[in-house]
């Protein structure tokens, strides 16, 4: 006899479920997927997830980071020590050999590297012939990113063509793809960034350091708060201020500002989230700014 | 997301619905509205829109740019593809589909309603129930969504007049009469205004029913409804033998997300298609032990037997299983450019199973204006017919009408790998 069960998932449990389930589509459907890990908290996340979806296996995918050279230290060292704890294979893949194989061309030697990582991401692709890469993007983040398929189709040049999706029903993923061509897909589509702020907190994930509180030199410039680094030096004329401030996304150094906040820990953090004013792209991204489009532009020419 | 009594507490776990509506409805203005009183729109996003509306020389704040994602559609003015949005009340989770409403976006409207368990259908109050309304309610219907809620918007255009609410009521009821619509409740409201969203307002005094927000709140979760069989399609099979760990040699595990009902261990369990037998013995997620496991969880299963299993595999209760079939009877909607041809073979995609389908017959295809059943030789975009279908190997399949899981399919074309149709199975 079939039963009623009036019983359901809490919202995080619905989230989890959802995206474990999609990992696993991605290894039954795709060949050779990978999971970018870039030692953000999303693809934490993400990590936490595909533990929970194929332990005591192994990964059926490795890692890879397309590393611009302009991330902070702490978050590189996050990431080899966490790819290790795994035990998961990581590869990097660096815009450096993009930029001496004359693959990337940049306009000036600090200019931002978030958009070329594109390029260094393509080749990586070829490279290894993946059909699928796994992400962290959610649908929260950007007005683009809203109307992306979970599993998104790009073409063997690496582009979204967001007026031609494939229509995505009930959950039937459809991830199959033509050599040349691949899937970005998107476990975490659903989730907002209060949501994987409370996963961190329930799961009791271990995050980069520069996602608390701590004292560092900024400029204010735009109602953004510029970190003083080598690659953003202070100008001259530049009021350069100690604040306390952290991090809401670990992004390439140039284009990712830190909020003022005294949040140490990932339970002050989740007040200051559901508390927040500003989004989290909003508040921390230098090259969303540009246009309304940037994003969306971005995607259609390979980004994540 | 703005005040802390937004953490959620008591968790009412997640809520999926769909707004549906036409240009001119509000129904952008009703999302906006849902998110700016539920404090989920942020301060830059809110200042992002002010710009734009300024641009478009407009005097207020047009809530409704909130949705309109893409470069092409803030070009057109109008919404293409379906968006999907989120809120939280601190209770409960929700996430919204958004479809566009014209008629050439029957299959956005089919996709957005194929994942939700509640759709709010707006009615302008000066107009009533249109085509259009007629429309959105029978996909609803079609596509499987138990709770239906007519929002009457607009009611400040008809000095909150409650004998409009009421006619338009008795119309609405009339038609989903016909059509078998069991479960529909109406709100007046006026989105522009916030009255009877999130806030009751002065207004609508009269009207003393819920507001749309705590409809919402109350709205039951997919699957509590009803009893449903166990249905566990199998996703993946972990066999970690190069493992160090002796333990792990024979371990064996199927992994998939129990689709329908319940299973927990010690029940007997049949694996489709093989017909094979035995018990459930451990369900895990990673590497924690769980008595049971229930509807949408995804687990991973180990037998007390050593049972060839793989992808595409069904795994069921012995006590409840379902029909395996090569012939399908079905309602296709057509999503694709290029027509459905009865001569072409298609891959079809059941829960984790994929075989080879031909469309063997179209009995009849649907308008979805009048209802009315005609004759087709193709099927163009945006088209819905009942189907014949004729596959290589059979599927494990339900009734849609009983279980949306394993009585969806959809069709691929292989040439392209489109996604070509979308199928519920009769």
């Amino acid at each position: 006899m079939s039963t009623l069960t009036r019983q359901t998932l809490s919202h995080l449990d619905w989230l989890e479920a959802e995206a474990i389930h999609i990992l696993r589509e991605v290894a039954g459907q795709c060949a050779n997927p990978v999971l970018l890990f870039s030692g953000g908290k999303d693809s934490i996340c993400l990590l936490r997830l595909a533990e929970k979806a194929f332990r005591p296996g192994r990964f059926p995918f490795p890692l890879m980071h397309i590393d611009t050279g302009h991330n902070y230290p702490e978050v590189v060292a996050f990431r080899d020590q966490r790819a290790a704890e795994l035990g998961e294979r990581l590869i990097v893949r660096s815009l450096e050999d993009s930029i001496a194989r004359g693959t990337i061309v940049l306009k000036s030697p600090l200019e931002s590297r978030n958009k070329h990582q594109s390029v260094t991401l393509l080749e990586a692709i070829e490279e290894f012939g993946f059909d699928a890469c796994i992400g962290g993007a959610r649908r929260d983040e950007e007005k683009a990113r809203a109307k992306e398929r979970i599993m998104s189709f790009r073409d063997e040049f690496g582009q979204w063509d967001p007026k031609n999706q494939r229509p995505e029903l009930w959950n039937l993923f459809n991830a199959r793809t033509h050599k040349g061509e691949n899937i970005r897909a998107f476990p975490i589509s659903n989730w907002t960034e209060l949501d994987v702020w409370q996963y961190i907190e329930r799961e009791n994930l271990e995050l980069p350091s520069i996602y608390f509180a701590h004292t560092r030199p900024v400029v204010r410039k735009n109602g953004l708060l510029q970190p003083v680094t080598e690659l953003t030096p202070a100008r001259p004329g530049d009021v350069v201020e100690e604040v306390r401030v952290r991090f809401r996304t670990v992004g390439d150094i140039s284009c990712t500002a830190p909020v003022e906040s005294d949040a140490d820990s990932v339970a002050k953090i989740l007040l200051e989230t559901a508390t927040t004013t500003i989004t989290e792209r909003g508040a921390t991204r230098m090259d969303d700014q540009t246009s309304e489009a940037s994003m969306e532009q971005r995607k259609k020419e390979g980004y994540f | 997301m703005s005040a802390p009594e937004n953490l959620p507490g008591i968790d009412n776990g997640l809520l999926r619905f769909l707004t549906c509506g036409s240009v001119d409805d509000g129904k952008s203005t009703l999302i906006g509205r849902l998110l700016f009183d539920t404090k989920t729109i942020l301060a830059d996003t809110l200042s992002a829109i002010e710009r734009s509306s300024q641009r478009r020389g407009l005097t207020a704040v047009d809530l409704s740019l909130l949705t309109d994602g893409l470069q092409a559609e803030r070009e057109q003015g109008i919404t293409i593809d379906v968006a999907y949005r989120y809120f939280s009340t601190g209770t409960r989770k929700y996430i919204i589909a958004d479809a566009p409403g014209h008629e050439q976006y029957t299959r956005n409207m089919v996709t957005a309603a194929s994942t939700a368990n509640l759709a709010i259908i707006l009615v302008d109050a000066r107009k009533g129930v249109q085509t259009q309304t007629r429309r959105h309610s029978y996909l609803a219907h079609l596509v499987g969504i138990p709770h239906l809620v007519v929002a009457v918007n607009k009611m400040d255009l008809v000095d909150y007049d409650q004998a409009s609410f009421e006619r338009i009521r008795a119309d609405y009821l009339a038609f989903a009469a016909q059509l078998g619509i069991p479960d529909v409740r109406f709100i007046p409201m006026s989105a522009l205004n916030g009255d009877m969203v999130v806030e009751r307002g002065a207004r609508l005094a009269w009207y003393t029913g819920p507001t749309l927000l705590e409809i919402l709140e109350s709205a039951p979760a997919a699957h509590t409804e009803r009893p449903e069989n166990f249905r566990f399609p199998v996703q993946y099979v972990c066999r970690p033998q190069e493992s160090a760990n002796p333990a792990l040699h024979d371990f064996r595990g199927f992994m998939g997300r129990v689709e329908s009902g319940e299973i927990a261990v010690g029940d007997a369990v049949t694996v489709l298609p093989s017909g094979r037998t035995s018990t459930v013995r451990e369900i895990r997620v990673g590497d924690a032990s769980l008595p049971c496991a229930i509807h949408e969880q995804s687990v991973t299963l180990l037998l007390t037997d050593e049972i060839d299993v793989s992808r595409g595999d069904m795994i069921v209760k012995t006590s409840e299983q379902p029909q395996a079939t090569k012939q399908v009877e079905a309602t296709l909607c057509w999503l694709s450019e290029t027509p459905l041809s009865t001569a072409r073979t298609y891959l079809l995609r059941h829960t984790t199973r994929e075989v080879k389908a031909k469309v063997a017959a179209i009995e009849y295809r649907l308008d979805v204006n009048t209802l009315a059943h005609g004759p087709a030789a193709a099927l163009e975009m945006n088209d819905i017919a009942r189907v014949a279908l004729k596959l290589a190997q059979p599927v494990f399949a339900d009734r849609y009408a009983e279980n949306r899981a394993t009585g969806a399919f959809i069709l691929i074309d292989e040439s392209t790998n489109n996604t070509v149709g979308a199928g519920m199975i009769r």
